[in-house]
């Protein structure tokens, strides 16, 4: 059956895609779970990431160092104290100034904020695309050959090992370390958490680097497998990431992970199905059919109004 | 090193975190390798300059914190603010607003109607996602769509069928409105946040329609030639098509394409006004009171008896119909139209006219409304710096002043202590 391996092919394509959509996603989770506000930014602040990430490239390959795990590691180390930067002043500046305020204002800041950070990289790196060569080229391939066969991109196999070890990393740090359980009193009951000594602002600004550092990860890695930056990459990327975090249960860690891999699967069977240019409505139509007959997500609590 | 000392350090290292890698520097291509250069020196000096700003700042946060205390005078001393807030000086305000709106056109420059149209087309548009945000209370981040709608139905009438421009006018604000009850349908059971993305993927997903559903809508060029609106069937144009009169011809004027241009003016003028009169009818009406109610308070709403989903419907349907009037009307003053004209940045800059004018207030839109486009209008030699001053303006704004430009006011009495 030369279709099995045909979907066998979508479905490698759509996980990796997806898991960096869940990586991105887990920023939007933790600060909506946290705060209950959408960081409408965090798109910006993985777009943020994967300049820097470009920088970091090129100003490596002029000074004459080619070797792979060292750029990796140059790359990934300066991303994520960027983006960590972005994210805590965004908070600072755009967030923590409205909190407690009616709801619809912290978002509406927070497309400021996103408009703001989209148009000054734009000013300063330039409106069009930049692009560098495959770093890791070439690929395994499975199945009998010919049509047959499913390939799996070296690179394809770097995104899935470090969006594993980002993810478990982050859940033993949200499940064992002091600041992680103070992060998930923070986000059962952010008074009673206060009350108790623990310091909420620093939570709350720790979601956020925390965040944007799973975002740069995400940024390094999409941008190394495809070799284009923009400037207005972010959106679309982060409006995914949001799809999946709300596909997977706002507020949950795990979900936005299952969400993320869900919608990368949907996507890449969607494109194949409908054509290319209609993958972003089969995103945007897979969560409108989540919300209206789950709107909790998959693995979403049910959320009580109190008066 | 005490606490403010290290904090302080620690934002002008924030500082330099956070602008040098982007601003301070440069990729560029030499040949097909990308390169990474300095930027020039003023830009360093820049970014050493706020840090070493931000770090005074930090370290003087609590003295400074005291001197603002000590003069804490509000901008606009509070029985000024409060009496051009109340709905009678509203309504004299908008009185006079509307007498001059029709009497400068004649005797203004050709530029400058035509900048004042565009004003206006943003007025309608504010209006409308007024009754959605300000009034109601939803945040609908694709109200562009609904604005996209109207302008491809006059311009797909008009090209495929040819329907003139007020022919067109009820029939694309009843389509957009119905693609409002139909988009609304589903989503105005989930929660504000959810309710925002739904809207703002609608937005894009009629984009993306309008975009590669090349045979019928054109794809990305669009749709060019479409006609202007006639006045009572004479046309504006210098040459009229066979059969029709021109207007110049009809009353024996010269031709002049400042008529066109002052014609156009007058029917967004009146659109606009149309727009205010209604929504302010509506306001006063039982439909009209219960948006507001269920934007304070859901839950005392459904124990009240009312039923939030045709609440929430009506109000998305109707912004969505003010949205297509606003855009048959702007297909019919462009005369081309492309899918890009309705990205989502349109709806921020819209959502941002609602918020800057004090969401609810209908004086208050029409006054952000100005601002927003005749500011970037007046500003043209910084037209790279408009988007940039745009998104820092929505946050200074959110932080200073969440309440609007001139807050809507209802009649009430207060109690003295």
């Amino acid at each position: 059956m030369p279709d099995t391996f045909h979907y066998l092919q979508q479905l490698v394509n759509g996980l990796t895609v997806g898991s960096t959509y869940a990586l991105i996603a887990i920023g939007y989770t933790m600060v909506y779970g946290i705060i209950g506000m959408i960081n409408f930014a965090h798109g910006e602040v993985y777009m943020v990431g994967s300049y820097v990430a470009f920088i970091v490239l090129a100003g490596l390959a002029m000074l004459g160092i080619h070797s792979l795990p060292l750029l990796m590691v140059a790359s990934f180390a300066c991303a994520i104290v960027v983006t960590s930067a972005y994210g805590y002043s965004i908070e600072r500046v755009a967030y923590r100034p409205l909190r407690g305020s009616n709801r619809l204002i912290p978002l509406i800041s927070a497309i400021g904020m996103s408009i703001f950070l989209q148009n000054a990289v734009q000013l300063s790196q330039g409106s069009g695309n930049w692009a560098i060569p495959n770093l890791l080229p070439g690929n395994f391939s499975f199945g009998p050959g010919g049509n047959q066969e499913v390939m799996v991109s070296y690179m394809q196999v770097v995104v899935f090992v470090v969006t594993l070890l980002a993810m478990a990393g982050l859940t033993l740090f949200i499940s064992r370390s002091r600041m992680g359980r103070a992060c998930r009193a923070c986000a059962e009951d952010m008074k009673m958490a206060n009350l108790l000594g623990i310091d909420t602002n620093s939570v709350i600004a720790l979601t956020f680097v925390i965040g944007a550092a799973l975002a740069a990860v995400a940024a390094v890695l999409l941008s190394m497998q495809y070799g284009v930056i923009n400037p207005y990459a972010g959106f679309l990327v982060g409006l995914k990431a949001f799809t999946s975090a709300v596909l997977g249960g706002i507020g949950s860690i795990p979900g936005a992970m299952l969400g993320g891999l869900v919608l990368g699967v949907a996507e890449a069977f969607g494109a194949d199905v409908f054509g290319d240019q209609y993958k972003d409505v089969v995103a945007f139509g897979l969560l409108v059919l989540v919300l209206l007959f789950r709107p909790t997500g998959i693995l979403g609590r049910p959320e009580i109004e109190k008066v | 090193m005490n606490k403010p000392v290290r904090q302080a350090l620690f934002s002008a290292l924030l500082v330099w975190a956070v602008a040098y890698p982007i601003f301070g520097l440069k990729l560029a291509f030499a040949g097909v390798t990308l390169q990474v250069h300095g930027a020039s020196a003023s830009t360093l000096g820049l970014i050493a300059g706020a840090s070493v700003l931000l770090f005074l700042r930090v370290l003087f946060a609590e003295p400074l914190g005291r001197l603002r205390k000590g003069s804490g005078k509000p901008w606009v001393p509070p029985r000024v603010s409060n009496y051009l807030t109340l709905p009678s000086t509203q309504r004299w305000g908008l009185v006079a607003l509307v007498a001059l709106a029709f009497v400068w056109p004649f005797f203004g420059s050709r530029g400058a109607v035509d900048t004042a149209t565009l004003i206006l087309i943003y007025v309608m548009l504010g209006l409308g996602l007024n009754i959605v945000v300000g009034l109601a209370g939803l945040l609908d981040l694709g109200y562009v769509g609904f604005y996209a709608v109207g302008a491809y139905s006059y311009a797909l009438l008009s090209h495929y069928l040819g329907l003139g421009f007020w022919e067109c006018l009820p029939i694309a604000g009843l389509l957009a409105a119905l693609f409002g009850l139909l988009l609304g349908f589903p989503v105005l059971r989930l929660r504000g946040d959810y309710l925002a993305i739904v809207t703002l993927g609608f937005g894009e997903i009629i984009r993306i329609f309008l975009r590669n559903l090349t045979s019928i809508t054109g794809g990305p060029n669009g749709i060019s030639n479409i006609e202007k609106p006639t006045f009572f069937g004479l046309s504006l144009e210098r040459r009229a098509a066979d059969g029709a009169q021109t207007f110049h011809q009809f009353f024996g004027l010269d031709y002049n394409p400042a008529h066109k241009v002052v014609y156009l003016y007058l029917i967004a003028l009146l659109l606009a006004l149309v727009a205010l009169f209604v929504i302010n009818r509506l306001l006063r009406m039982p439909i009209g009171r219960a948006w507001e109610a269920l934007r304070e308070d859901e839950i005392a709403c459904r124990a009240l008896g009312l039923n939030p989903t045709v609440i929430k419907l009506s109000a998305f349907t109707l912004g969505a119909a003010f949205a297509g009037f606003a855009g048959s009307f702007f297909a019919a003053r462009q005369g081309l139209i492309t899918p890009e004209s309705f990205t989502f940045i349109e709806s921020a800059i819209i959502l941002a006219i609602v918020v800057l004018g004090g969401m609810g207030s209908q004086l208050g839109v029409v006054l952000a409304a100005i601002v927003m486009i005749l500011l970037p209008e007046l500003m043209r030699e910084f037209s790279d710096y408009r988007m940039l001053m745009f998104g820092a303006l929505m946050v200074l704004m959110m932080v200073w002043r969440p309440q609007g430009l001139l807050p809507m006011q209802r009649p009430h009495l207060e109690l003295r202590q």
